[in-house]
Formats: structure tokens, sequence, C-alpha cells
């Protein structure tokens, strides 16, 4: 356990059984009184902002994550190969570990991984990701969302919800945390 | 030089000046007053215990968190009306209003208690602003305070009964009596006039004697102005025999808290045998001139914060 007054920004934190980066520690502390230290914290699985009030003397359980900036290269049978840009190592991990995320890696792209205790704990994908419409085929009325939007697989094998005008082989930006159409940003060639 | 440091110190230059001003302007006014200036060791044999100032060690020794028992040494010796100006450190102060090393000014003043201590603060503040060129009003996060005296004087009792809803002094709670004088008491102080909180519950009264008419309430004033708390009088608790038990209690305090131990001070308990009935302060010297400079933060007027020292 670490004493509250050792906790500085970019500490990690174990708060409920979840991992938190703390933002921001603003300190205040009456000439004769107790220490108040108020965190402003970020849950680094679902990236919601947290506040916590904490007093000197209290104890907080300290994590260390690292965070590795890593590029996708390829996926075989299941496994999912990510290069370490600094060292070079390649790191195998299974769809599993990375959940529903799997679905917007593109070879190449650079994604941000956090590791605890020598366990990958989240994958940061960038938030927006440019992919390719693969199969626009759908038309039917039950697989239209809306009656402005039908849906498309992309080159991931993703599918999203995006407006009739979007063919396949056009080129679109999806937003990776919510999974939504942004905008059509091209055409392959 | 990096070009970070380079940038910071050019933009600070001239709050560092202004604080020299103040600094001098301190020295004119005790000068004035007829007293004394004196220089205490910043290394200790040991400190006044205090469970939550967390002193710094050293080989051995520890770094002084105030130059209280010191200067009370001297008034036992006979010297009268003194004041310093020094460096205090206290160990995981860090924050927008703290760094664990800073400037303490501190003054006790015989025959006083802490009503005349802190009408000496009235003057000393008005006389720091006049000789800065400025009036008795002064320009602080946007908000323009008067600093004419008296200060309006409000007791803890009365404070708390108003923002937080109970009176710490009938019904005292150390712990929420910190987290509300915070959370509720000092956000509602007016931010255009300076504030005066006095008579603290006796669980607070650390080193203020108590009243003799009231021993539940201490002897002990605070002063907060722009939101800032500057200083903190006390009338002097001179029985050595009620220092030695708050002393002790607070020893065990800290044992049972974390396992801090602090050597008894017993040279100084000795001399309070002759510790004359005096009034005193410490004032926050940093955080006086972030008021006359308008910063926001204490890095702001200091050159070598912790984290950049």
């Amino acid at each position: 356990m670490t004493e509250i007054s050792e906790v500085s920004r970019n500490t990690k934190l174990m708060i409920d059984g979840a991992p938190f980066v703390v933002e921001d520690v603003n300190f205040v502390k009456p000439g004769k009184g107790r220490a108040i230290y108020r965190l402003r914290l970020r849950n680094l699985f679902d990236g919601m902002a947290r506040e916590i009030t904490y007093h000197s003397g209290d104890r907080v359980e300290e994590v260390s994550v690292t965070s590795h900036e890593m590029q996708y290269l390829y996926e075989e049978s299941g496994n999912y190969v990510f290069m370490d840009t600094e060292t070079f190592e390649q790191h195998p991990m299974n769809k599993k570990q990375i959940g529903p995320k799997a679905v917007f890696l593109k070879e190449g792209c650079m994604v941000t991984i956090l590791i605890m205790h020598g366990r990958i704990i989240d994958i940061n994908l960038p938030k927006f990701v440019e992919l390719a419409v693969t199969e626009s085929a759908y038309t039917t009325k039950t697989d239209t969302v809306t009656a402005q939007q039908k849906m498309v697989t992309l080159e991931t094998g993703a599918t999203v919800g995006v407006p009739p005008f979007v063919k396949e082989g056009d080129i679109i930006k999806v937003d990776t945390r919510t999974g939504t159409y942004v905008e059509r940003t091209g055409t392959k060639k | 030089m990096a070009q970070a440091e380079s940038q910071r110190l050019t933009q600070i230059k001239t709050n560092l000046e202004r604080r020299a001003l103040i600094h001098d302007s301190i020295r004119a006014f005790f000068r004035n007053e007829g007293f004394l200036e004196v220089d205490t060791p910043l290394l200790v044999p040991t400190v006044a215990p205090e469970l939550y100032i967390a002193p710094f060690r050293a080989d051995g020794w520890f770094l002084s968190t105030s130059p209280e028992m010191h200067m009370k040494r001297l008034l036992a010796g006979g010297y009268g009306n003194m004041f310093q100006i020094c460096h205090c450190f206290r160990k995981d102060e860090r924050g927008r209003l703290h760094n664990p090393e800073f400037t303490m000014l501190e003054w006790y003043r015989l025959d006083a208690d802490y009503t005349q201590i802190v009408q000496d603060t009235e003057r000393l503040i008005l006389h720091v602003a006049a000789s800065l060129g400025l009036g008795s009003t002064i320009r602080y996060h946007n908000n323009e305070i008067d600093l004419a005296p008296p200060w309006p004087r409000i007791t803890v009792s009365q404070a708390f009964l108003d923002s937080a809803g109970w009176d710490p002094v009938s019904h005292p709670d150390t712990e929420r009596f910190d987290i509300d004088l915070v959370d509720r008491v000092i956000p509602t102080f007016p931010l255009n006039r300076p504030s005066v909180l006095l008579d603290y519950p006796a669980a607070n009264a650390s080193m203020a004697r108590l009243k003799v008419k009231d021993p539940l309430v201490a002897e002990r004033a605070e002063v907060f102005i722009g939101g800032l708390e500057l200083a903190n009088a006390y009338s002097e608790l001179t029985d050595t025999a009620e220092l030695v038990q708050r002393f002790q209690s607070e020893i065990e305090r800290l044992r049972a808290d974390g396992g801090q131990s602090i050597p008894m001070p017993h040279t100084f308990l000795e001399a309070t045998a002759s510790l004359p009935a005096c009034g005193g302060i410490a004032l926050g010297v940093d955080r006086l001139v972030m008021l006359f400079c308008d910063a926001a933060s204490i890095d702001e007027v200091m050159a070598f914060p912790r984290d950049l020292a």
C-alpha cells in the first residue's frame, strides 16, 4: 500500500478492482490541520473520469501499468501479432484479450497497449480509423437500420451503419469508441 | 541554461523583485516598532510534535518546521519583542499554495494577546501595501480587496454554525473540523475583505493559551485574505506543565498514527519556566507575496520550487 502523500500525476491506482491513472492532485491543507487530496482520475478500462477525496494518512493501492506503442502486423489463426516499435519485439494476442476492438484493427495501424503485472489490460485504438467498404450488398428492408442507414462490412470484418450513398470500395472514417460511421473520405483505387 | 528555465525566470522576475521589496518593507516595519531581528537554526535536534506537520529528517537531526521554540527560548532569555524571516520545512506539503520549503515571518510581542497580534498584522499589511505604492485597496484574482482595518472578525463557533451547521467548540470533532473548514467555512469568506477567524476549539489550541473564562476556547486567530490562509496567531501558552501535557498527547497520537517518533523538546520546555506573557504569529511570506503579485500559484513567487530546485 502507498501513502496518499506519495501519489502524484500519472500514478496508477487500483480502485474497486479497476486500474485508474491520476490526472490531477489538488492538495489543500489548513495550517495545523489534516491535508486533503482531491484526485481527478481516469479509469484505464473504460476511460471514465472520476473524482475521489483522500485525507493525509490514507493508503491507496498502487499498480504498475506500463503503456507501449505497438504496431499491429497481422492476424494468424486467431492470434493477432503486434510489434513494440521501441524494442521490435513481437507480441501475439488472442482475440479474447483484444475483445470487440479487434474488428477495427487494420494491418500497420498503431495502438497503445497497457500492461499490468505482465498482463495486457487494455488496447487503445486511434480514436478514428479509415477503412475500406468491402461489402455493401445488404439492401433488404430487414438489414436497414433506419430509413437513412444501411449496414456495410469493412475490410477488417467490422459491420457499421452508413448512409445509403456509401458503396463498395469507398473509404470511410469510423469512430472506434462508438463503432459508428463519421464520414466518407475517399474511394479505393 | 535550458530554455524552459530561462523563460520561467524571466516571467517571474517582476514577482521576485517585488518579493525583495516586501522583505525590505517587513524589516522596516519591525525595526520601526523596535523589534529585534533574530536568526535561529534550521538544523535542529527536535521539532514541536504536531500530528499533521511532518518534519524532514537529516542525519539524526531535523529540518526546522517552525522557528517558534527557538524564538521562545530567546524570549525566555530576556530578549524582548522580536521577529524573524526564515525558511521552514514540512514534508509532503506540495500544491498550489504549498512548497515543502517555504518562508515564514514570525514575530512575538511581550504582554500582548492574540487580538493585539491581529492588529499588528493589519498595520503590517497596510504598511507593505503602502511601500509598494498601493493604497488600502488591492486587486487579487479579479477581486478588489479592501484592506482598511479593522478587518471583520468571526469566531470559529459562529462561522461553523453559519456555514456548516454545527459548533466545534461545544461539540469537538477534530476530523470533521478540518474537512468542513476547508470545504464549507473558508469558501464563504468574503473575497473583498480580509477575514479573521478566532477562538478555536481547545482541541485545536496547539501552543495557544485557553481562555480563562471559557476553557473550551483557545486564544488563537487565523487571518485569511483573498481565500489565502495567511497567518496564525496565539496568545502564547506559558504554562510548562500544560505544554508538556499537550506535547505528550501529540507524541502519542503520532506514534499511534504511523509510528513516527519525535523526541520531547526538553530544552524548550525547561526554558518556558521563564517565558514571559506574549502573543505571537506565523505568517506565510510566500502567500503574502502571492497576494501582492496577484499570483495564482506559490511557484510564481519562488525562484526554484521543489520540482524545479
